[in-house]
Protein backbone atom coordinates (compact mmCIF):
# COMPACT_ATOMS: atom_id res chain seq x y z
CA UNK A 1 0.00 0.00 0.00
CA UNK A 2 1.48 3.12 -0.93
CA UNK A 3 1.68 6.03 1.68
CA UNK A 4 -1.34 7.89 -0.56
CA UNK A 5 -3.23 5.25 0.03
CA UNK A 6 -2.99 4.42 3.66
CA UNK A 7 -3.14 8.43 4.03
CA UNK A 8 -6.71 8.03 2.62
CA UNK A 9 -8.22 5.00 3.82
CA UNK A 10 -7.38 6.45 7.42
CA UNK A 11 -9.23 9.48 6.94
CA UNK A 12 -12.12 7.74 5.14
CA UNK A 13 -11.65 5.72 8.83
CA UNK A 14 -11.91 8.79 10.40
CA UNK A 15 -14.90 9.71 8.42
CA UNK A 16 -16.37 6.43 8.93
CA UNK A 17 -15.92 6.45 13.03
CA UNK A 18 -17.50 9.93 12.87
CA UNK A 19 -20.40 8.78 11.09
CA UNK A 20 -20.54 5.39 13.56
CA UNK A 21 -20.66 7.73 16.52
CA UNK A 22 -23.24 10.09 15.19
CA UNK A 23 -25.78 7.29 14.48
CA UNK A 24 -25.20 5.64 17.59
CA UNK A 25 -25.84 9.10 19.49
CA UNK A 26 -29.54 9.69 17.31
CA UNK A 27 -30.15 6.11 17.97
CA UNK A 28 -29.02 6.43 21.75
CA UNK A 29 -31.65 9.39 22.09
CA UNK A 30 -34.53 7.57 20.20
CA UNK A 31 -34.05 4.81 22.59
CA UNK A 32 -33.19 6.32 26.03
CA UNK A 33 -34.65 10.35 25.49
CA UNK A 34 -33.59 12.60 27.95
CA UNK A 35 -35.43 15.28 29.86
CA UNK A 36 -33.76 18.59 27.93
CA UNK A 37 -36.38 20.43 30.20
CA UNK A 38 -34.94 19.44 33.39
CA UNK A 39 -31.63 20.50 32.13
CA UNK A 40 -32.32 23.24 31.02
CA UNK A 41 -34.16 24.45 34.20
CA UNK A 42 -30.97 24.27 36.66
CA UNK A 43 -29.53 27.48 38.00
CA UNK A 44 -25.99 25.61 39.47
CA UNK A 45 -25.05 29.43 41.01
CA UNK A 46 -28.23 31.03 42.88
CA UNK A 47 -25.38 34.01 44.57
CA UNK A 48 -24.72 36.75 42.31
CA UNK A 49 -21.76 37.15 44.02
CA UNK A 50 -20.55 34.17 43.98
CA UNK A 51 -21.17 34.20 40.17
CA UNK A 52 -19.43 37.60 40.01
CA UNK A 53 -16.18 36.47 41.49
CA UNK A 54 -16.36 33.26 39.13
CA UNK A 55 -16.73 35.50 36.13
CA UNK A 56 -13.28 37.05 36.56
CA UNK A 57 -13.14 40.04 34.47
CA UNK A 58 -15.49 38.55 32.14
CA UNK A 59 -18.69 39.73 33.87
CA UNK A 60 -20.48 41.15 31.11
CA UNK A 61 -20.09 38.30 28.87
CA UNK A 62 -21.78 36.47 31.53
CA UNK A 63 -24.03 38.27 32.43
CA UNK A 64 -24.97 38.22 28.72
CA UNK A 65 -24.87 34.13 28.91
CA UNK A 66 -28.12 35.02 31.68
CA UNK A 67 -29.91 37.04 29.80
CA UNK A 68 -29.89 34.51 26.89
CA UNK A 69 -30.13 31.88 29.34
CA UNK A 70 -33.76 33.86 30.77
CA UNK A 71 -35.19 34.81 27.64
CA UNK A 72 -35.02 31.08 26.72
CA UNK A 73 -36.47 30.18 30.23
CA UNK A 74 -39.59 32.61 29.88
CA UNK A 75 -40.10 31.67 26.77
CA UNK A 76 -40.00 28.20 26.81
CA UNK A 77 -42.28 27.74 29.73
CA UNK A 78 -44.26 30.66 28.52
CA UNK A 79 -45.02 28.82 24.64
CA UNK A 80 -45.22 25.38 26.50
CA UNK A 81 -47.92 23.43 25.87
CA UNK A 82 -51.15 23.85 27.64
CA UNK A 83 -50.92 20.49 29.53
CA UNK A 84 -48.02 21.28 30.96
CA UNK A 85 -47.78 23.54 34.14
CA UNK A 86 -46.06 26.55 33.57
CA UNK A 87 -42.46 27.04 35.40
CA UNK A 88 -41.53 30.27 36.05
CA UNK A 89 -39.56 29.99 39.61
CA UNK A 90 -36.00 30.30 38.12
CA UNK A 91 -36.77 33.75 36.10
CA UNK A 92 -36.18 36.27 39.03
CA UNK A 93 -32.87 34.51 40.14
CA UNK A 94 -31.70 34.46 36.59
CA UNK A 95 -32.70 38.35 36.23
CA UNK A 96 -31.05 38.81 39.46
CA UNK A 97 -27.32 37.17 38.68
CA UNK A 98 -27.84 38.92 35.02
CA UNK A 99 -28.29 42.67 36.62
CA UNK A 100 -26.06 42.18 39.52
CA UNK A 101 -23.12 40.53 36.89
CA UNK A 102 -24.07 43.76 34.73
CA UNK A 103 -25.56 46.38 36.66
CA UNK A 104 -26.06 48.86 33.10
CA UNK A 105 -27.70 45.86 31.87
CA UNK A 106 -30.45 48.26 30.72
CA UNK A 107 -33.02 45.80 28.72
CA UNK A 108 -32.73 43.03 31.60
CA UNK A 109 -34.36 45.55 33.70
CA UNK A 110 -36.82 46.75 31.42
CA UNK A 111 -38.07 43.59 29.44
CA UNK A 112 -37.20 41.34 32.81
CA UNK A 113 -39.96 43.51 34.49
CA UNK A 114 -42.35 42.86 31.96
CA UNK A 115 -41.61 39.25 32.56
CA UNK A 116 -42.05 39.36 35.70
CA UNK A 117 -44.92 40.71 36.21
CA UNK A 118 -46.96 39.03 33.16
CA UNK A 119 -50.31 36.94 34.90
CA UNK A 120 -50.22 33.29 35.30
CA UNK A 121 -49.80 31.13 32.60
CA UNK A 122 -48.13 34.05 30.54
CA UNK A 123 -45.98 34.67 33.53
CA UNK A 124 -44.94 34.29 37.01
CA UNK A 125 -47.29 37.47 37.98
CA UNK A 126 -44.85 38.25 40.21
CA UNK A 127 -44.89 41.91 40.01
CA UNK A 128 -43.32 42.91 43.53
CA UNK A 129 -40.20 40.84 41.94
CA UNK A 130 -40.53 43.06 38.66
CA UNK A 131 -40.78 46.74 41.06
CA UNK A 132 -37.83 45.00 43.27
CA UNK A 133 -35.85 44.60 39.67
CA UNK A 134 -36.63 48.03 38.70
CA UNK A 135 -35.76 49.27 41.96
CA UNK A 136 -32.53 47.62 41.61
CA UNK A 137 -31.89 49.51 38.11
CA UNK A 138 -32.95 52.65 39.44
CA UNK A 139 -30.07 52.23 42.09
CA UNK A 140 -27.74 51.62 39.57
CA UNK A 141 -28.83 54.29 37.17
CA UNK A 142 -30.50 56.93 39.22
CA UNK A 143 -30.92 58.98 35.54
CA UNK A 144 -33.05 56.29 33.65
CA UNK A 145 -36.39 57.72 33.92
CA UNK A 146 -37.67 54.91 31.66
CA UNK A 147 -37.95 52.39 34.88
CA UNK A 148 -39.86 54.67 36.48
CA UNK A 149 -42.70 54.63 33.82
CA UNK A 150 -42.11 50.95 34.19
CA UNK A 151 -42.85 50.72 37.53
CA UNK A 152 -45.73 52.69 36.82
CA UNK A 153 -47.08 50.20 34.32
CA UNK A 154 -46.43 47.32 36.87
CA UNK A 155 -48.80 49.38 38.63
CA UNK A 156 -50.85 49.91 36.32
CA UNK A 157 -51.71 47.16 34.41
CA UNK A 158 -50.84 44.31 37.22
CA UNK A 159 -52.16 45.91 40.25
CA UNK A 160 -54.36 48.40 39.39
CA UNK A 161 -53.01 50.47 42.07
CA UNK A 162 -53.74 53.79 40.37
CA UNK A 163 -52.24 56.26 43.13
CA UNK A 164 -48.70 53.82 43.05
CA UNK A 165 -48.40 54.15 39.24
CA UNK A 166 -49.14 57.96 39.19
CA UNK A 167 -46.55 58.43 41.76
CA UNK A 168 -43.84 56.57 39.53
CA UNK A 169 -44.72 58.57 36.83
CA UNK A 170 -44.49 61.63 38.79
CA UNK A 171 -41.11 61.06 40.07
CA UNK A 172 -39.98 60.04 36.71
CA UNK A 173 -41.16 63.13 35.37
CA UNK A 174 -39.24 65.11 37.47
CA UNK A 175 -35.84 63.96 36.04
CA UNK A 176 -34.13 65.91 33.61
CA UNK A 177 -33.85 63.62 30.75
CA UNK A 178 -37.84 62.75 31.11
CA UNK A 179 -40.22 62.98 28.10
CA UNK A 180 -42.10 65.63 28.14
CA UNK A 181 -45.56 63.89 28.22
CA UNK A 182 -44.46 62.06 31.44
CA UNK A 183 -46.35 65.25 33.51
CA UNK A 184 -49.44 65.17 31.96
CA UNK A 185 -49.19 61.05 32.18
CA UNK A 186 -49.03 61.37 36.31
CA UNK A 187 -51.62 64.18 35.85
CA UNK A 188 -54.46 61.69 34.13
CA UNK A 189 -53.41 58.45 35.73
CA UNK A 190 -54.04 60.26 39.53
CA UNK A 191 -57.29 61.89 38.01
CA UNK A 192 -58.83 58.67 36.16
CA UNK A 193 -57.44 56.10 37.08
CA UNK A 194 -58.64 52.75 35.25
CA UNK A 195 -59.89 54.56 32.00
CA UNK A 196 -59.22 53.60 28.68
CA UNK A 197 -57.72 57.13 27.46
CA UNK A 198 -54.43 56.69 29.81
CA UNK A 199 -54.59 53.07 29.03
CA UNK A 200 -54.59 54.02 25.45
CA UNK A 201 -51.76 56.74 25.94
CA UNK A 202 -49.45 54.19 27.79
CA UNK A 203 -49.54 51.50 25.68
CA UNK A 204 -48.71 53.96 22.31
CA UNK A 205 -45.40 54.80 24.22
CA UNK A 206 -44.52 51.12 23.65
CA UNK A 207 -45.50 51.09 19.56
CA UNK A 208 -42.24 53.36 19.59
CA UNK A 209 -40.37 50.27 21.04
CA UNK A 210 -37.63 48.55 19.02
CA UNK A 211 -38.31 45.08 19.80
CA UNK A 212 -40.68 43.75 17.52
CA UNK A 213 -42.69 41.49 20.27
CA UNK A 214 -42.96 44.20 22.34
CA UNK A 215 -44.59 46.02 19.65
CA UNK A 216 -46.90 43.13 18.92
CA UNK A 217 -48.10 43.39 22.36
CA UNK A 218 -48.53 46.71 22.25
CA UNK A 219 -50.79 46.14 18.76
CA UNK A 220 -53.14 43.74 20.57
CA UNK A 221 -53.57 45.66 23.87
CA UNK A 222 -54.60 48.94 21.67
CA UNK A 223 -56.91 46.56 19.19
CA UNK A 224 -58.44 45.09 22.65
CA UNK A 225 -59.22 48.87 24.15
CA UNK A 226 -60.81 49.94 20.40
CA UNK A 227 -63.33 46.86 20.76
CA UNK A 228 -63.95 47.22 24.23
CA UNK A 229 -64.95 50.93 22.48
CA UNK A 230 -66.55 49.13 19.61
CA UNK A 231 -68.54 47.07 22.20
CA UNK A 232 -69.85 49.88 24.69
CA UNK A 233 -71.05 51.52 21.16
CA UNK A 234 -72.85 48.52 19.99
CA UNK A 235 -74.99 47.99 23.25
CA UNK A 236 -75.86 51.68 22.66
CA UNK A 237 -77.13 50.97 19.25
CA UNK A 238 -78.81 47.13 21.13
CA UNK A 239 -80.40 49.67 23.61
CA UNK A 240 -81.75 52.32 21.46
CA UNK A 241 -83.11 49.91 18.90
CA UNK A 242 -84.94 46.96 20.90
CA UNK A 243 -86.31 44.21 18.59
CA UNK A 244 -89.75 43.46 18.32
CA UNK A 245 -91.81 42.48 21.16
CA UNK A 246 -90.91 38.65 21.39
CA UNK A 247 -88.18 38.44 19.55
CA UNK A 248 -84.13 37.82 20.43
CA UNK A 249 -81.37 40.54 20.26
CA UNK A 250 -79.47 39.71 16.54
CA UNK A 251 -77.57 41.10 14.39
CA UNK A 252 -79.27 39.62 11.31
CA UNK A 253 -82.71 41.93 12.49
CA UNK A 254 -80.54 45.07 13.29
CA UNK A 255 -79.32 44.54 9.77
CA UNK A 256 -82.38 43.94 8.58
CA UNK A 257 -84.43 47.14 9.95
CA UNK A 258 -81.51 48.75 8.55
CA UNK A 259 -79.43 49.71 11.64
CA UNK A 260 -76.17 48.21 11.11
CA UNK A 261 -74.98 47.85 7.49
CA UNK A 262 -73.35 44.44 8.11
CA UNK A 263 -72.37 42.15 10.96
CA UNK A 264 -70.18 43.79 13.26
CA UNK A 265 -66.17 42.59 13.63
CA UNK A 266 -63.67 43.59 15.92
CA UNK A 267 -60.70 44.41 15.06
CA UNK A 268 -59.13 40.99 13.75
CA UNK A 269 -62.24 40.74 11.42
CA UNK A 270 -64.13 38.23 14.20
CA UNK A 271 -67.56 38.68 14.19
CA UNK A 272 -69.21 40.20 17.52
CA UNK A 273 -71.47 37.80 19.62
CA UNK A 274 -75.35 39.24 21.33
CA UNK A 275 -76.59 37.65 24.06
CA UNK A 276 -80.20 36.81 22.67
CA UNK A 277 -81.72 37.55 25.64
CA UNK A 278 -79.89 40.61 27.58
CA UNK A 279 -78.82 42.10 24.17
CA UNK A 280 -74.91 42.29 25.73
CA UNK A 281 -72.06 42.74 23.45
CA UNK A 282 -69.43 39.79 23.53
CA UNK A 283 -66.05 39.25 22.24
CA UNK A 284 -66.59 35.86 20.08
CA UNK A 285 -64.65 32.70 21.78
CA UNK A 286 -62.83 32.64 18.95
CA UNK A 287 -61.53 35.95 18.69
CA UNK A 288 -57.87 36.32 18.89
CA UNK A 289 -57.84 38.88 21.35
CA UNK A 290 -59.47 36.78 24.20
CA UNK A 291 -59.08 37.05 27.25
CA UNK A 292 -59.62 41.11 27.17
CA UNK A 293 -58.03 42.72 30.10
CA UNK A 294 -59.58 43.93 33.41
CA UNK A 295 -61.66 46.80 32.43
CA UNK A 296 -63.96 48.16 35.54
CA UNK A 297 -65.86 50.30 33.03
CA UNK A 298 -67.61 47.72 31.38
CA UNK A 299 -67.42 45.50 34.90
CA UNK A 300 -69.33 48.01 36.46
CA UNK A 301 -72.42 47.13 33.57
CA UNK B 1 19.41 46.59 19.78
CA UNK B 2 19.70 44.84 16.49
CA UNK B 3 19.84 41.54 18.96
CA UNK B 4 17.10 42.38 20.89
CA UNK B 5 15.51 43.00 17.40
CA UNK B 6 16.68 39.60 15.86
CA UNK B 7 15.32 37.45 18.82
CA UNK B 8 11.99 39.53 18.76
CA UNK B 9 11.67 38.09 14.92
CA UNK B 10 12.31 34.90 15.13
CA UNK B 11 10.22 34.45 18.38
CA UNK B 12 7.68 36.01 16.33
CA UNK B 13 8.75 33.59 13.37
CA UNK B 14 8.22 30.74 15.25
CA UNK B 15 5.10 31.37 16.65
CA UNK B 16 3.75 31.66 12.86
CA UNK B 17 4.86 28.35 12.24
CA UNK B 18 3.29 26.81 15.84
CA UNK B 19 0.00 28.19 13.79
CA UNK B 20 -0.53 30.50 16.36
CA UNK B 21 -2.96 32.84 13.73
CA UNK B 22 -5.29 30.33 13.33
CA UNK B 23 -6.87 31.33 16.35
CA UNK B 24 -7.66 34.46 14.28
CA UNK B 25 -9.49 32.69 11.78
CA UNK B 26 -11.71 30.85 14.87
CA UNK B 27 -12.05 34.23 16.38
CA UNK B 28 -13.65 35.55 13.35
CA UNK B 29 -15.75 32.30 12.90
CA UNK B 30 -16.96 32.98 16.67
CA UNK B 31 -18.32 36.32 15.90
CA UNK B 32 -19.40 36.41 12.44
CA UNK B 33 -21.54 33.09 14.07
CA UNK B 34 -22.65 34.23 17.22
CA UNK B 35 -23.59 37.72 15.73
CA UNK B 36 -26.31 35.40 13.56
CA UNK B 37 -27.01 33.06 16.25
CA UNK B 38 -27.66 35.68 19.01
CA UNK B 39 -30.40 37.55 16.49
CA UNK B 40 -31.88 34.14 17.23
CA UNK B 41 -31.86 33.45 20.51
CA UNK B 42 -31.90 36.79 22.48
CA UNK B 43 -34.71 40.11 23.08
CA UNK B 44 -32.66 42.51 21.66
CA UNK B 45 -29.41 43.51 22.49
CA UNK B 46 -27.28 41.55 19.95
CA UNK B 47 -24.68 44.58 19.37
CA UNK B 48 -24.32 44.47 22.97
CA UNK B 49 -23.33 40.91 23.24
CA UNK B 50 -21.14 41.05 19.83
CA UNK B 51 -19.30 44.00 21.88
CA UNK B 52 -18.24 41.60 25.19
CA UNK B 53 -18.12 38.62 23.33
CA UNK B 54 -15.32 40.34 21.21
CA UNK B 55 -14.07 41.90 23.88
CA UNK B 56 -13.99 38.87 26.33
CA UNK B 57 -12.70 36.65 23.18
CA UNK B 58 -9.81 39.18 22.70
CA UNK B 59 -9.03 38.61 26.40
CA UNK B 60 -9.18 34.94 26.44
CA UNK B 61 -7.21 34.52 22.83
CA UNK B 62 -4.56 36.99 24.16
CA UNK B 63 -4.57 35.05 27.55
CA UNK B 64 -3.93 31.55 26.13
CA UNK B 65 -1.18 32.94 23.63
CA UNK B 66 0.70 35.10 26.40
CA UNK B 67 0.39 32.11 28.80
CA UNK B 68 1.11 28.97 26.69
CA UNK B 69 3.62 30.81 24.31
CA UNK B 70 5.55 32.78 27.26
CA UNK B 71 6.23 29.45 29.52
CA UNK B 72 8.13 28.33 26.80
CA UNK B 73 10.00 31.64 25.80
CA UNK B 74 13.06 30.66 28.16
CA UNK B 75 12.37 26.87 29.35
CA UNK B 76 11.96 25.60 25.78
CA UNK B 77 15.15 27.09 24.66
CA UNK B 78 16.64 25.46 27.95
CA UNK B 79 15.25 21.60 26.96
CA UNK B 80 16.04 21.92 23.49
CA UNK B 81 19.70 22.87 24.46
CA UNK B 82 19.25 25.47 22.02
CA UNK B 83 20.35 28.34 24.48
CA UNK B 84 24.06 27.24 24.09
CA UNK B 85 24.61 28.27 20.50
CA UNK B 86 22.21 31.82 21.06
CA UNK B 87 24.26 32.74 24.12
CA UNK B 88 27.69 32.33 22.76
CA UNK B 89 26.74 34.61 19.72
CA UNK B 90 26.46 38.49 20.32
CA UNK B 91 23.34 38.08 22.26
CA UNK B 92 23.73 39.01 26.16
CA UNK B 93 21.42 37.45 28.67
CA UNK B 94 19.18 40.91 29.21
CA UNK B 95 19.37 41.20 25.41
CA UNK B 96 17.97 37.53 25.04
CA UNK B 97 14.71 38.16 27.45
CA UNK B 98 14.17 41.30 26.29
CA UNK B 99 14.07 39.72 22.68
CA UNK B 100 12.31 37.01 24.18
CA UNK B 101 9.71 39.44 25.45
CA UNK B 102 9.02 41.88 22.33
CA UNK B 103 8.36 38.97 20.36
CA UNK B 104 5.69 37.46 22.11
CA UNK B 105 4.39 41.28 22.62
CA UNK B 106 4.92 41.80 18.97
CA UNK B 107 2.68 38.05 18.55
CA UNK B 108 0.09 39.30 21.02
CA UNK B 109 0.05 42.81 18.66
CA UNK B 110 -0.64 41.66 15.61
CA UNK B 111 -3.26 38.98 16.98
CA UNK B 112 -4.79 41.89 18.99
CA UNK B 113 -4.52 44.08 15.76
CA UNK B 114 -6.39 41.41 13.36
CA UNK B 115 -8.74 40.93 16.06
CA UNK B 116 -9.84 44.28 16.73
CA UNK B 117 -10.53 44.62 13.06
CA UNK B 118 -12.70 41.79 12.81
CA UNK B 119 -14.79 43.09 15.89
CA UNK B 120 -15.04 46.44 14.13
CA UNK B 121 -16.00 44.84 11.30
CA UNK B 122 -18.93 42.68 12.43
CA UNK B 123 -20.05 45.39 14.72
CA UNK B 124 -19.93 47.70 11.24
CA UNK B 125 -21.94 45.44 9.46
CA UNK B 126 -24.37 44.92 12.51
CA UNK B 127 -25.14 48.79 12.62
CA UNK B 128 -25.37 49.26 8.84
CA UNK B 129 -27.98 46.17 9.22
CA UNK B 130 -30.17 47.71 11.70
CA UNK B 131 -32.63 50.70 10.92
CA UNK B 132 -31.91 53.99 12.45
CA UNK B 133 -34.55 53.84 15.14
CA UNK B 134 -32.92 50.55 16.15
CA UNK B 135 -29.61 51.92 16.52
CA UNK B 136 -31.20 55.00 18.31
CA UNK B 137 -32.25 52.40 21.32
CA UNK B 138 -28.62 51.40 21.69
CA UNK B 139 -26.29 52.29 25.02
CA UNK B 140 -23.64 53.04 22.87
CA UNK B 141 -22.73 52.83 18.76
CA UNK B 142 -21.99 49.68 16.99
CA UNK B 143 -18.51 50.59 15.83
CA UNK B 144 -17.84 53.04 18.83
CA UNK B 145 -14.14 54.26 19.31
CA UNK B 146 -14.70 53.98 22.92
CA UNK B 147 -13.94 50.40 22.36
CA UNK B 148 -10.55 50.86 21.86
CA UNK B 149 -9.65 52.03 25.44
CA UNK B 150 -10.59 48.47 26.37
CA UNK B 151 -8.78 47.07 23.90
CA UNK B 152 -6.21 48.86 24.65
CA UNK B 153 -6.22 47.78 28.54
CA UNK B 154 -6.64 43.89 27.51
CA UNK B 155 -3.39 44.72 25.52
CA UNK B 156 -1.41 45.94 28.82
CA UNK B 157 -2.90 43.03 30.45
CA UNK B 158 -1.89 40.74 28.12
CA UNK B 159 1.87 42.29 27.83
CA UNK B 160 1.88 41.96 31.81
CA UNK B 161 0.69 38.37 31.98
CA UNK B 162 3.35 37.81 29.50
CA UNK B 163 6.22 39.25 31.37
CA UNK B 164 4.72 37.13 34.79
CA UNK B 165 5.25 33.84 32.21
CA UNK B 166 8.77 34.89 31.33
CA UNK B 167 9.51 35.79 34.57
CA UNK B 168 8.89 32.07 35.64
CA UNK B 169 9.90 30.77 32.22
CA UNK B 170 13.25 31.72 33.74
CA UNK B 171 13.62 29.19 36.60
CA UNK B 172 11.30 26.74 36.03
CA UNK B 173 9.89 24.12 33.59
CA UNK B 174 6.83 24.44 31.03
CA UNK B 175 4.20 23.24 33.82
CA UNK B 176 5.48 24.38 36.79
CA UNK B 177 5.48 27.99 34.45
CA UNK B 178 1.88 27.63 33.06
CA UNK B 179 0.24 26.35 36.95
CA UNK B 180 2.52 29.84 38.73
CA UNK B 181 1.37 32.22 35.65
CA UNK B 182 -2.46 30.97 35.45
CA UNK B 183 -2.50 31.72 39.26
CA UNK B 184 -0.85 34.56 39.98
CA UNK B 185 -3.83 35.87 36.64
CA UNK B 186 -6.60 34.46 38.84
CA UNK B 187 -5.08 36.00 42.43
CA UNK B 188 -4.75 39.14 39.81
CA UNK B 189 -8.15 39.34 39.34
CA UNK B 190 -9.37 38.99 42.93
CA UNK B 191 -6.76 41.23 44.56
CA UNK B 192 -8.78 44.33 44.98
CA UNK B 193 -10.32 42.43 47.48
CA UNK B 194 -7.07 42.54 50.14
CA UNK B 195 -7.77 46.15 50.41
CA UNK B 196 -10.58 45.67 52.32
CA UNK B 197 -9.75 43.38 53.91
CA UNK B 198 -9.90 45.23 57.53
CA UNK B 199 -13.58 44.72 56.57
CA UNK B 200 -13.68 40.98 56.87
CA UNK B 201 -11.12 40.43 59.94
CA UNK B 202 -9.63 42.05 62.48
CA UNK B 203 -6.38 40.99 62.94
CA UNK B 204 -4.07 43.75 62.71
CA UNK B 205 -1.38 41.44 61.05
CA UNK B 206 -3.69 39.62 59.09
CA UNK B 207 -5.06 43.31 57.53
CA UNK B 208 -1.23 44.53 56.93
CA UNK B 209 -0.82 41.56 55.18
CA UNK B 210 -3.44 41.84 53.10
CA UNK B 211 -2.44 45.29 52.28
CA UNK B 212 1.22 44.51 51.39
CA UNK B 213 -0.28 41.41 49.22
CA UNK B 214 -2.46 44.00 47.20
CA UNK B 215 0.53 46.36 46.49
CA UNK B 216 3.16 43.40 45.55
CA UNK B 217 0.26 41.36 43.61
CA UNK B 218 -0.36 42.65 40.14
CA UNK B 219 -3.64 44.27 39.73
CA UNK B 220 -5.68 42.88 37.23
CA UNK B 221 -9.04 44.31 37.49
CA UNK B 222 -7.81 47.73 37.01
CA UNK B 223 -7.38 46.65 33.35
CA UNK B 224 -11.19 45.67 32.70
CA UNK B 225 -13.16 48.64 31.79
CA UNK B 226 -15.18 46.70 29.01
CA UNK B 227 -18.55 46.62 30.59
CA UNK B 228 -17.93 50.72 30.79
CA UNK B 229 -17.32 50.76 27.42
CA UNK B 230 -19.56 48.93 26.13
CA UNK B 231 -22.20 50.86 27.80
CA UNK B 232 -20.98 54.18 26.36
CA UNK B 233 -20.12 54.88 29.85
CA UNK B 234 -16.66 57.54 30.09
CA UNK B 235 -13.43 56.18 31.15
CA UNK B 236 -11.02 59.10 31.87
CA UNK B 237 -8.07 59.66 30.17
CA UNK B 238 -6.45 59.69 33.46
CA UNK B 239 -7.34 56.63 34.11
CA UNK B 240 -6.07 55.22 31.26
CA UNK B 241 -2.91 56.82 32.01
CA UNK B 242 -2.38 55.85 35.61
CA UNK B 243 -3.49 52.16 34.68
CA UNK B 244 -0.81 52.35 31.71
CA UNK B 245 2.07 54.07 34.27
CA UNK B 246 0.74 51.07 36.17
CA UNK B 247 1.35 48.40 34.14
CA UNK B 248 4.55 50.10 32.59
CA UNK B 249 6.49 49.64 35.95
CA UNK B 250 5.27 46.48 37.06
CA UNK B 251 6.32 44.63 33.53
CA UNK B 252 9.75 46.61 34.15
CA UNK B 253 9.91 45.22 37.78
CA UNK B 254 8.96 41.68 35.89
CA UNK B 255 11.58 41.82 32.77
CA UNK B 256 14.14 43.14 35.58
CA UNK B 257 13.57 40.27 37.67
CA UNK B 258 13.67 37.64 35.10
CA UNK B 259 17.52 39.25 33.61
CA UNK B 260 18.59 38.85 37.12
CA UNK B 261 17.47 35.53 37.64
CA UNK B 262 18.46 34.05 34.01
CA UNK B 263 21.74 36.22 34.33
CA UNK B 264 22.92 34.38 37.65
CA UNK B 265 21.89 30.81 35.93
CA UNK B 266 24.02 27.87 35.10
CA UNK B 267 23.70 25.95 32.32
CA UNK B 268 25.84 23.15 32.88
Amino acid sequence: MTATARHAALVAAACAALGAAVALQLARDRWYPRSDIQAAEILYVRSPAAMQRLALDHDSLLADVYWIRAVQYYGGNRLAPQLRKHHYELLYPMLDITTSLDPHFNIAYRFGAIFLSEEYPGGPGRSDQAIALLRKGLAARPDKWQYYLDAGFVNYFHLHDYRAAADWFSRGARLPNAPNWMPPLAAATLAKGNDRASSRFLWRQLLDSDQAWLRNAATRALQQLDALDQMDRLEEIVRRYPPPMGQPHSWIGLIRRGVLAGLPVDPTRTPYDIDPETGRVALSPSSSLNPMPFDTARQAR
Amino acid sequence: MHAIRSVAVNVFKESVRDRVPYNLVLFAVLLISSSYLLGQLTAGQDVKIVKDLGLSATAVFGLFIAVFIGIGLVSKEVERRSIYPLLAKPVSRPQFIAGKYAGLVLTLAVNVAVMTIALYVVLGYMSWMEPAAVRASWDAPGPDPRLLKAIALIFLELMLVTAIALFFSTFSGPLLSAALTLGLYIVGQFNADLKNFDRVVNSKTAIWLARGAYHVLPDLSAFDVKTQVVHGLPVSSGYMLATTGYAAVYIAALLLGAVAIFSRRDFK
